[in-house]
């Protein structure tokens, strides 16, 4: 299981061809309170770089885009009603969407723990 | 940019209570604290909050009261000194040059307290439209502090009971911590609280003196949108500017009725017949479900149309849910009409709702 972690603050993490997309501590920290999260379809395919997803605060909305290329096979249902879990625990119950990876070297491009702790130092 | 930006007195007490300071009209200003928005308004609305609003504009005028008068839309013979009213400036076709308060603390002169945004031009065009009859004093050197909520009352008590006899919207000059303050009971939360004009020397004495208090909490701007939101009130520049009108606005109410009477006000012949017509859009309260409409989403009817727009819109923490401001067509101002807020292309419904979202809390005696 390895996590990586993109410039605009997504985290993914895979398992097998699986991977599962949240934003990160920092990315929460920053947007405060989340109100609401606008997921996509389940069965969507997603380019890298894509917008799939807007987090709102109390006084913005933020786009969260896909780490790579693949297709949305489960979307965080629960955070329709607990929009407050992204704060609570963006790594863990917050996740977003998981995707279906469709070119698994595309994470190499990614930033790791230490490389992402640098950037938003 | 962020070298140009100006500072309130304030300022370095912002940056020491860990405040996330942003550029908001020229300046740079908290725009929440460790607290976070939502829990910043709470505090508000249950307890006390202060607010650093020193970038708006102060002013004294003095002299012929009329020639300001013919400016704005407040009757100035009938305010009496102890006494504030929220009043507009006009345009010469009735568009909102902005909004500002003007009051008698002193016995004699106006004071007025103008938007940030719009200060040096409202301050302009007020000094060459009363040239050689009155004269504007700008009061730069002073900040401007909030105390807002419920508690608001309790903490004044103690510091300066005489500031509790003021009802909503009368104003005095008092001492306060040894020093003299212009204070109004008044504030844009929809909730009771005081206003409190400081020389800017003394304005860090005086806000780490309200800080210490159990009840009160600093606010930034995050949360004073959402409260002046949830109570139905404008933001200039956003839910109205120069080219909407105190009709279009839902603000005939801050048009005095002799100065309605007397047609005496700029753009007072498009006013009168957008009045006499009944046919411009309107400013009018949404509640949505889902997702919170933002500035510039498209207000559809059911099949569709497109019948107006979001002025102002986020999530109201009070009303748990989200709520917005915006123009729209005549015959879909009734509160309870069903519409719907296009957000990202979606069709969100929505239902116009009689503002303010939540009731407001002024003392009134």
């Amino acid at each position: 299981m390895t996590t990586r972690y993109t410039e605009d603050h997504e985290w993914i993490t895979v398992e097998g061809d699986i991977a599962t997309v949240g934003i990160t501590a920092y990315a929460a920290g920053q947007l405060g309170d989340v109100v609401f999260v606008e997921l996509p379809e389940v069965g969507k395919t997603l380019a890298k770089g894509d917008e799939f997803a807007v987090v709102e605060s109390v006084k913005a909305a933020s786009e969260v885009y896909a780490p790579v290329d693949g297709e949305i096979t489960a979307i965080n249902d629960s955070l329709e009603g607990e929009p407050a879990t992204v704060n609570e625990d963006p790594s863990g119950a917050g996740w977003f969407v998981k995707i279906k990876l469709s070119d698994a070297s595309q994470l190499d491009g990614l930033m790791d723990e230490a490389a992402y702790n640098a950037h938003t130092a | 940019m962020t070298d140009t930006l100006l500072k309130t007195p304030l300022h370095a007490l912002h940056v020491e209570l860990g405040g996330k300071m942003v550029p908001f009209a020229g300046y740079d200003m908290p725009v929440q604290y460790p607290l976070g928005i939502m829990g910043e308004h709470k505090q508000t609305r249950e307890k006390a909050g202060l607010f650093d609003v020193s970038h708006m504009g102060q002013a004294r005028y003095e002299g012929d009261e009329a020639a300001l008068e013919a400016l704005i839309t407040a009757d100035l013979s009938a305010l009496n000194s102890g006494e504030q009213k929220y009043t507009l400036l006009l345009n010469e076709k009735g568009g909102i040059r902005d909004d500002l308060m003007v009051s008698r603390p002193w016995g004699e002169h106006l004071f007025l307290v103008v938007n940030a945004a719009t200060k040096d031009n409202d301050f302009a065009h007020i000094e060459a439209a009363t040239a050689g009859k009155g004269k504007l004093v700008r009061l730069d050197d002073r900040a401007l502090l909030a105390l807002q909520g419920p508690a608001a009352k309790d903490v004044m008590a103690r510091l300066c009971p005489s500031a509790c006899e003021m009802i909503f919207m009368q104003c005095g000059t008092f001492e306060l911590d040894g020093v003299e303050v212009y204070m109004s009971r008044s504030g844009y939360t929809g909730e009771d609280g005081f206003e409190i004009s400081i020389p800017a020397d003394k304005a860090d004495q005086i806000a780490r003196l309200l800080l210490a208090q159990d009840e009160v909490e600093a606010i930034g701007l995050g949360a004073r949108d959402s409260l002046r939101l949830e109570a139905g009130l404008c933001l200039y520049g956003h839910d109205m500017d120069e080219n909407r009108t105190p009709v279009e606005a839902s603000l005939i109410w801050a048009l005095a009725r002799t100065r309605r009477d007397r047609g005496d006000f700029p753009g007072a012949a498009v006013i009168a017949q957008q009045i006499e017509d009944k046919t411009c859009q309107k400013r009018v309260g949404l509640k949505l479900t889902g997702a919170p409409a933002r500035e510039g989403a498209e207000i559809a009817d059911k099949d569709g149309n497109i019948i107006g727009t979001v002025t102002s819109g986020g999530f109201g923490p009070t009303v748990n849910g989200p709520v917005a401001m915006g123009y729209i067509d005549r015959g879909f101002l009734e509160p309870g009409t069903e519409v719907d807020v296009l957000v990202r292309g979606k069709a969100r419904p929505a239902t116009i709702t009689k503002l303010p979202f939540v009731p407001a809390n002024f003392y009134r005696g």
